[in-house]
């Protein structure tokens, strides 16, 4: 019988990746990482406010937090160049004032990414800062603690598998990215040319259908990296004391 | 006069006014439910703003709308304990306990964490999370958070309600002991007769 061996070294080269194809996977995580970074102080602020304050207004900021997730991916990648072109008005500021563009760069598609996984990440945050008792807060004033404080050690704390439960969600969203980006910062590679945009760069040449599945076979073990952490962390989440923001999970 | 509470308070539609100067030992607050009690703690915790009035508790100024005074309720140095405790789910016991005592200043404090624990026999308690608390051990906890602060004054919002009798008997005792060991005064919010005319030392009726 001549079945594969795993220390066949035909299947050992087909199961390593090329250095072309690492530089692929390696701007993906890059582009993901820093889009989180990017978005969890925003997606926290954003959900805290929509929790917890009533202000005029609210309507209207809690349907633009949530206007990627329902807008067509290409309109958000639009809007991003109009904004950011070196004569669109953002584009312009930051390019006078620091000298940077954004435009066919890996730093845009991290914005495009971060505005598309803001939605999901903002309403898991605020699902778990919903679920926390203010009253609980008011306990620690009297306590001693001030507004900053009670926040840092009770809100915080309380709100953390929310926030954990929103960096992955929002990582898988930013892995899988590909509307917003290709619109706003095209499909370079090496810059802007993550995962999915380099498969659909390999799809537009014949004769690439094994580059395609290989890239293919990669998204699906990072996308299933990702469901098996969150998973974990919803676990660790649900073992958590009640009234810890357990339902942070029902996005 | 050790407490002088002279305040309006509007809570949607309600109007409350409470006025009362009593002297130490225990003032039982006492009234019909819906009254405004648990809102006049609240008040002289500092995590509700009347629209007008003063309290002033052992000749310090908490709140005083003429003279736009009102401590924020982290510097009251006011143990309160809530009708629904609110410990903190996250914490265990003794974190709960240490996180008064960790932000009072020294010299404030009354009693120091052994004693405390001791004093309620709550040791075995210490490492449990408050979730998994029955309601009179979830309540002693709740008090020796309180008296952890290093407080002034104590306030008490119905601490013996929904206990069974034996506890009630052993928490009143309790409370007994924190007035008589610690000199602290208290303002206790209580609907029982029998509490009332055991721990009282002065009676005010919010109606």
């Amino acid at each position: 019988m001549a079945l594969c061996r795993a220390d066949d070294p035909l299947v050992m080269s087909a199961l390593i990746l090329t250095p072309g194809e690492w530089a692929i996977v390696g701007l993906s995580l890059q582009v993901s990482g820093c889009a989180m970074l990017a978005a969890l102080p925003v997606a926290f602020a954003l959900a805290w406010l929509l929790a917890r304050v009533e202000f005029p207004g609210k309507v209207l900021v809690d349907a633009l937090v949530h206007l990627p997730l329902v807008l067509p991916p290409v309109v958000v990648g639009w809007v991003l160049l109009m904004a950011f072109a070196p004569t669109g008005p953002l584009g312009a500021l930051l390019e006078r004032m620091l000298g940077i563009t954004l435009l066919f760069r890996w730093t845009g598609a991290a914005l495009a990414a971060a505005v598309m996984a803001l939605p999901l990440m903002v309403r898991s945050i605020r699902l778990s800062i919903e679920a926390i008792d203010p009253r609980l807060e008011q306990a620690a004033r009297t306590l001693g603690a001030g507004w900053l404080n009670s926040f840092a050690t009770i809100t915080l704390p309380l709100a953390r598998p929310g926030v954990l439960a929103a960096l992955v969600l929002g990582f898988a969203r930013s892995l899988g990215e590909f509307g917003a980006t290709i619109t706003f910062v095209s499909n370079i590679p090496g810059q802007t040319a993550t995962l999915p945009l380099a498969i659909y760069a390999a799809l537009q040449v014949p004769g690439q259908e094994t580059a395609v599945w290989r890239l293919a076979l990669v998204s699906v073990v990072l996308s299933l990296g990702a469901l098996v952490m969150s998973e974990r962390l919803m676990a660790q989440a649900r073992g958590a004391p009640r009234g810890a923001g357990g339902t942070a999970h029902d996005v | 006069m050790t407490f002088e509470v002279a305040v309006t308070l509007r809570r949607g539609a309600r109007r409350i006014d409470a006025r009362f100067s009593t002297g130490a030992g225990i003032t039982a607050l006492c009234g019909p439910s819906g009254a405004g009690k648990s809102t006049v703690l609240a008040a002289m915790a500092g995590l509700v703003r009347p629209d007008s009035g003063r309290i002033v508790v052992a000749g310090t100024v908490l709140y005083d709308d003429g003279q736009r005074i009102c401590v924020p309720p982290h510097q009251r140095a006011c143990g309160m304990v809530f009708q629904d405790l609110r410990l903190f789910p996250h914490l265990t016991v003794a974190a709960n306990l240490r996180y008064g005592e960790a932000r009072a200043p020294a010299e404030r404090r009354i009693v120091d964490f052994d004693e405390t624990v001791h004093f309620l026999d709550i040791a075995g308690l210490l490492a449990r999370r408050p979730g998994t608390l029955s309601g009179g051990e979830a309540q002693r906890v709740a008090i020796g958070r309180a008296l952890l602060v290093g407080p002034r004054f104590l306030l008490l919002d119905e601490p013996l309600a929904s206990l069974d009798p034996v506890l009630r008997l052993g928490l009143m005792g309790v409370i007994e002991r924190v007035r008589d060991h610690f000199a602290l005064p208290i303002v206790l919010v209580s609907h029982a007769p029998d509490e009332v005319a055991r721990l009282a030392d002065h009676v005010v009726l919010l109606d």
